[in-house]
């Protein structure tokens, strides 16, 4: 084992390195592009028995990534915002191949206005392609989760595809320590690469034809069953890998003083890591607030949000995206997943940290004691509400 | 215990590569650390921002670095487009490469700090691309002014990120740079 | 010169920039070493003008070059193209 300090980004190569992927195609973008060049180095180096397909744009990068996965090997891509968006039809097709492909998505806001600054508006609205979605709060979850996805994806239960996605600038770009685990511990922990069907051309087929609706639906029925599945291993696997690299998270949703909580926050990726912060000094002032970061956002962890939601008065959820013309995705599926409880908290949206604006743990304790407010007075003032907007 | 570090310099004087420098010396000395630059574009030559924090514990905090406990100055003359005291706290101490004194630099009242980083440099001919190297001399004066890290952590950071020859001319740099470092206050300078 | 919005109804519907001299401010300040023209030694063959990546040189009536220190970066590379090294590039002053 190694202690390194490193960015995120640069652990994402590592981890493509250490779970003994076989083909990267891949496009550069802000703030991405560092993952594949530490690859590259990797390759070139012959540090990485792999190979490396420079493509002309991210749309054939993932077409590519589809080509290896279905000629049976581990393969790896990254991408961010526009990139990721120029995948879309080609994400779709991964997941209803049941290609268990993993693809380091590097949080960046959509244009227009054109942004390099984080939000998840990029992966979130991919979140209906079929592909397992995880969030990271810090940069050792970052190499964690590539390796636990790789053995989640290519689990005959679920054979989906899964994005990691991270924050960028806030994890990709920023130094931090974390642990390299030792070549033999991953190989334990992540058997060779496993897929549900492979082309052949001593035995030849071409995959994923046309399905009349006869019997589409049920291929479709069978994408959501392995979803579902995936929902019941997320937390087998983080325990596992906790037992054989010593770090863990939660399993779908990572609580923090949960227990006994009036208000409890819902968030994703660093603001939950910032949340703690909060949670801490409120509960020093004598405030029963609690922080749960939503982990795996697809397949979203419904039984996990009725659990909260069972134990408190109100729950506040800060989306770091919003849906035009509805609200945040974390708030719709929040209360989606409590619509059908006889009991239901309080609840309010905020919506914070959009193309990069900075959400600290000032900014959260706001949140939390105008909830509070709220949950005093028995009522929400608005459904949805931006944090720090300007007149 | 956290300490968060302003890097000021100019992009291509190599702001970021001081901050993850400083830290991996403050790693070695087993503390938590973090250093990122400032998130946005960043040009040679345009005046770019980077920081670090140095934790006893492990860090849950992402957010920016809004009141930093000292400010580093890569560059002499960034003083005069960029205000390099905005956010510090009161008492906190500013490491500037430069050969004036602070009151020249509209610096009084601030703990102050000043080496010649750049004429270190052009002594020790440490140039790349025909421009003095300053960020890793700036640490040994860093090391120097505000006791965070020892000079021997530092030195063992910069060699670890630079091999051969290039790391005994940077080690040699910050070791220059830290017996150089003025003290602009108790008494001192 | 553009108006720094102070309210968010001051926005336009979506950014939108003209083109403008200096927008960066006078990126003359990012100086380490400045280009200094010996006249004498200048045979006016205007290759720095050409070669300037910001412009910054104006071509005289007489073809001889004018540096507008306002903008010029002291990138170096009029006096590395320049034929006869009439250009010197000189350490700033602090």
């Amino acid at each position: 084992m190694k202690r390194i300090v490193d960015t995120a980004n640069h652990l994402a190569g590592y981890a493509a390195k250490a779970a003994r992927v076989k083909v990267v195609a891949a496009y550069p973008i802000t703030p991405q592009t560092t993952v594949v060049e530490k690859i590259a180095d990797f390759v070139e180096s012959g540090q990485m028995d792999a190979e490396y397909i420079r493509v002309e744009s991210e749309h054939s990068a993932m077409v590519a990534c589809i080509a290896a996965a279905a000629t049976g090997v581990r393969t790896f891509t990254a991408t961010s915002a526009h990139g990721l968006a120029l995948m879309h039809e080609a994400l779709h097709w991964a997941s209803g191949s049941r290609l268990p492909i993993v693809m380091a998505v590097v949080n960046r806001a959509m244009g227009a206005p054109w942004s390099i600054w984080p939000d998840m508006s990029d992966s979130l609205s991919q979140r209906d392609t079929g592909w397992i979605q995880f969030y990271c709060a810090d940069n050792q979850e970052v190499f964690d989760t590539i390796l636990q996805a790789y053995k989640l994806c290519e689990d005959e239960r679920v054979f989906l595809p899964a994005m990691v996605c991270l924050e960028g600038f806030i994890l990709s770009h920023t130094y931090a320590p974390a642990k390299l685990p030792d070549q033999a511990t991953v190989d334990d922990f992540l058997p060779p690469y496993k897929s549900g069907w492979v082309l052949d051309v001593n035995k030849p087929y071409s995959h994923a034809n046309l399905v009349s609706p006869e019997w589409y639906m049920e291929f479709r029925y069978m994408i959501q069953e392995a979803m579902e599945n995936a929902k019941r291993l997320v937390p087998q696997i983080d325990r596992e890998y906790g037992k054989c690299f010593g770090s863990e998270y939660g399993g779908l949703v990572e609580k923090y003083r949960c227990e006994g909580a009036d208000l409890v926050l819902l968030t994703m990726g660093t603001m939950g890591s910032d949340a703690k912060l909060a949670v801490d000094k409120l509960r020093k002032e004598g405030l029963n607030v609690g922080s749960a970061r939503v982990r795996v956002y697809r397949p979203f962890p419904m039984e996990e949000i009725v659990k909260l939601a069972a134990g408190s008065r109100m729950i506040a959820t800060m989306d770091r995206h919003i849906s035009f013309g509805m609200e945040g995705f974390l708030g719709s599926e929040v209360k989606a997943s409590l619509y059908g409880q006889e009991d239901r908290p309080l609840f309010a949206g905020f919506i914070a940290g959009l193309g990069g604006r900075d959400v600290t743990a000032e900014t959260i304790e706001k949140v939390a004691k105008k909830s509070l407010r709220m949950l005093d007075m028995g009522k929400v003032e608005k459904e949805t509400e931006w944090v720090d907007l300007r007149e | 215990m956290l300490r968060e570090i302003r890097i000021h310099g100019r992009g291509g004087q190599g702001s970021v590569t001081a901050a993850t420098v400083l830290v991996q010396a403050a790693f070695i000395e087993g503390k938590w650390v973090q250093a990122f630059p400032y998130f946005g574009a960043e040009r040679r030559g345009a005046p770019v921002k980077a920081f670090a924090r140095i934790s006893s514990e492990p860090l849950l905090v992402h957010s920016q670095v809004y009141n930093p406990d000292y400010v580093i100055v890569l560059d002499p003359y960034i003083y005069k487009v960029v205000d390099v005291t905005e956010g510090l706290k009161k008492g906190s101490v500013i490491v500037m490469n430069t050969k004036r004194k602070p009151a020249e630099l509209g610096l009084e009242g601030w703990r102050v700090g000043t080496v010649d980083a750049t004429g270190i440099a052009l002594e020790l001919n440490l140039l790349v691309a025909g421009s003095p190297v300053v960020n890793t001399s700036i640490l040994g004066a860093f090391a120097k002014a505000s006791g965070e890290v020892k000079l021997a952590s530092v030195l063992q950071a910069v060699k670890e990120t630079w091999s051969g020859g290039a790391g005994e001319k940077n080690a040699r740099a910050t070791e220059l740079a830290y017996e150089r470092l003025t003290r602009w206050w108790d008494g001192e300078g | 010169m553009a108006s720094v919005p102070k309210k968010r109804k001051d926005l336009p519907l979506t950014p939108l920039s003209c083109p403008t001299e200096g927008s960066m401010g006078k990126t003359g300040s990012w100086r380490i070493f400045r280009p200094e023209v010996n006249c004498s030694k200048c045979t006016r063959c205007t290759i720095c003008w050409v070669f300037c990546p910001d412009a910054a040189i104006t071509r005289l009536e007489d073809d001889s070059p004018k540096i507008d220190y306002d903008y010029c970066k002291g990138c170096g590379i009029c006096a590395n193209e320049c034929p006869v090294k009439a250009i010197v590039m000189v350490r700033e002053e602090e």
